[in-house]
């Protein structure tokens, strides 16, 4: 008999009489965890097939060879509220605590194309990020912010191409050459359909608005990351990890076959692909997910796609720490979680990282919260010693099990899924929110049941009074910005605008690729919400079919 | 005799996409064996209040994780007492921080559920309110 077998006998026998804590272990995504893993677990392994060097095909280790010794990921926060110039302050905060990248959130009715004095804003104005109307207000966001020298990541999806077509106006106008801009936009409406919520068009008329931002970047703007496939919402929603990898790489293989419908070779828009998931409490299954993403991916990209270059095949992301992983309750102790989270994201690979602040759970982050958050991430990466090689838990024979694991269940939804006819039809009949509604839900009762502990909330809990110091963000922001606007359109020249904006039209009706119409639109300060108003009444709207 | 049967209409006024709450509420609540209508995201109070009336609904659920709220939950329940609705019973839940409550209250919210409340308070505290 193997020794392995007597071992686990003889420890069977053990348990009878002090039995261990739980009768089963499970990980998020319902993966039972051994008691112990040996290299029988990895006996299936192929150390060249499976994982390889770092920089090299499948990239299981990381995409590039010497990861965090060469230089650390981007420490990119996500921040904006009120208005331009607020915001603004925030950045150059950020930047002058050591931050290297820009994060941009935008408020709900700059997410969804309404101009800040539309009816439907109201009460929304410079709430959940900074209001955007027209170029104007892009011209304050980044008042002595260096464009070349800074690189931007854009949460913006539906209206992202007029976003996008801003900040290349804002950049056109200071005389920086599109080819000097870093920086990301995350224009994954896919997503926005199954999690997040913000979208406009219906999907026909996004994915190629989509297609259209692709081709022109491939062309214009070389470095810029074109999409930013995220996992984040999607797991927010409650998905397990297994899913979260399973649905961001079915949303990213509906984003590449649309492109290569438009005729564009998968080689030209891939390199520029990017990815975004979540890092949440369970440590070893979200190292694991990264890297069974990573090797996913490559495959994908390899055997599916056919790509060539190599950059087509590396699968870069940005990390959150979850949001929805944060607790009201003890607010302090989010710190640690935030921490544990963002080590497991280090030790994944990021390429970039957000750690969300002690009180989100609350209200939007103070700039002292959001500094603790930051320096969490300067003393992983400057003192705990993890950066010093690359991947430091390859090779552990859990991590390569579970990564193996994850990869497997993961690849059985991608199977399914394209037995159903692809992502968008998945989506459309409800499939994907429903089966993140399930895990949604058994998350949720495995709390209220106490199988699963959260300190501060089922365990561990005291009494404390109403935590004081919150963000608020000042009321008088939408009277501020209504001001302005009503200003701008008085004050540009109309008929010129008015022009731009039929532009934008007819590219839209027609064939040809949108962006450049809309850049010019920009610059002519045609505002985000006449640009939208204007499609919405030839594209329609995205109406939800609402599963429960 | 039989018991009358428990209808809530769960809402998401604004522009706020974060449904996970309110979805996973709206099960529970059905679990639980209520009647449940859920109206989806980025609804109006107008059509929050429309749905309340039309489904005859005896309880309204308004989550919110924006920040609007101050602003779109008075709203609706203005615009239901305009209706004759009053009776109904309107929860708020969503991140609402502490000290807006009381505004709330007064705005004829009846009680706020913050960050952590778990389904089944929301449940018996519903039960409790709207005796069957």
């Amino acid at each position: 008999m193997d020794r392995y077998k007597e071992w686990d006998q003889k420890t069977n026998e053990k348990i009878k009489k002090s039995p261990e804590r739980k009768k089963t272990f499970r990980n998020h995504s319902g993966i039972d965890v051994k008691r112990l893993y040996t290299p029988q677990d990895n006996s299936g392994m192929d150390y060249e097939r499976d994982l390889g060097y770092p920089g090299e095909f499948p990239f299981t280790r990381g995409v590039q060879p010497t990861m965090y010794r060469g230089r650390y990921w981007t420490m990119r926060q996500y921040a904006g509220f009120g208005t331009a110039r607020e915001s603004n302050e925030r950045y150059r905060f950020l930047i002058s605590q050591g931050q290297k990248g820009l994060s941009v959130a935008f408020d709900l009715p700059t997410q969804l194309g309404y101009d800040s004095d539309d009816p439907l804003a109201e009460g929304e104005v410079g709430k959940v990020g900074v209001a955007v109307d027209s170029l104007q207000d892009m011209e304050v966001l980044f008042d002595g912010i260096d464009l070349a020298s800074i690189s931007t990541s854009m949460t913006i999806n539906a209206s992202a191409f007029v976003i996008f077509g801003m900040y290349l106006a804002l950049a056109r106008k200071r005389g920086i050459s599109f080819e000097k801009l870093n920086g990301t936009i995350q224009n994954d409406i896919l997503k926005e359909y199954i999690a997040r919520g913000t979208y406009i068009f219906p999907p026909r008329a996004s994915m190629r608005l989509i297609t259209d931002i692709f081709s022109y970047c491939s062309e214009q703007v070389p470095n810029w990351n074109t999409i930013s496939i995220s996992g984040y919402h999607i797991r927010e929603a409650g998905s397990t990890a297994v899913q979260e990898v399973a649905f961001t790489l079915a949303d990213a293989v509906a984003y590449v076959e649309s492109a290569v419908k438009a005729g564009l070779s998968v080689d030209s828009i891939a390199p520029r692909l990017s990815f975004f998931f979540n890092a949440h409490n369970d440590f070893f299954e979200e190292v694991a997910k990264f890297r069974a993403a990573r090797r996913m991916w490559a495959r994908i990209m390899k055997e599916r796609f056919k790509a060539e270059d190599p950059r087509s095949w590396a699968l870069r992301f940005h990390t959150q720490t979850a949001g929805s992983t944060l607790i009201a309750q003890q607010k302090d102790n989010n710190i640690i979680r935030v921490t544990l989270q963002a080590l497991a994201a280090v030790l994944g690979g990021t390429q970039s990282l957000h750690t969300n602040s002690r009180d989100e759970a609350l209200s939007l982050p103070t700039e002292h919260s959001v500094k603790i958050a930051l320096r969490t991430q300067q003393i992983i990466a400057d003192e705990s010693g993890v950066c010093d090689t690359v991947d430091p838990l390859g090779g552990s024979y859990y991590v390569e099990s579970l990564t193996e694991k994850i990869e497997h269940e993961a690849a059985a939804y991608l199977n399914k899924i394209d037995s159903m006819g692809g992502m968008l039809r998945a989506i459309e009949e409800g499939y994907v929110q429903r089966e993140i509604q399930d895990s949604a839900y058994d998350f949720q009762r495995s709390i209220e049941s106490g199988d699963r502990a959260i300190v501060g909330l089922n365990t561990h809990f005291e009494k404390e009074d109403a935590p004081a110091d919150l963000l608020k963000v000042d009321p008088a922001v939408e009277g501020y910005q209504k001001k302005n606007l009503t200003e701008l359109k008085n004050g540009r020249d109309n008929v010129k605008a008015a022009e731009a904006l039929e532009k934008v039209r007819q590219a839209a009706l027609g064939e040809a690729n949108i962006m450049p119409a809309v850049v010019d639109a920009a610059l002519a300060y045609v505002t985000l919400g006449e640009i939208c108003h204007s499609l919405r009444k030839e594209w329609g709207e995205y109406q939800e079919r609402v599963v429960l | 005799m039989d018991k009358k049967m428990i209808r809530v209409c769960v809402a998401k006024p604004g522009l706020d996409g974060h449904d996970r709450g309110a979805k996973v509420l709206a099960r529970a609540l059905k679990d639980a064996g209520m009647e449940v209508i859920y109206t989806g995201i980025r609804q109006t109070p107008e059509q929050v209040a429309e749905t309340c009336i039309q489904e005859d609904v005896n309880c309204l659920l308004l989550s919110l994780l924006s920040g609007a709220h101050n602003h779109l939950f008075p709203k609706i329940t203005a615009l239901l007492s305009e209706k004759g609705r009053k009776d109904i019973l309107v929860l708020g839940g969503g991140v609402i921080p502490e000290e807006d409550d009381e505004f709330l209250m007064k705005s004829g919210i009846k009680r706020v559920f913050h960050t952590g409340a778990t389904t089944d308070e929301i449940v018996a505290y519903i039960r409790e309110q709207i005796p069957s």
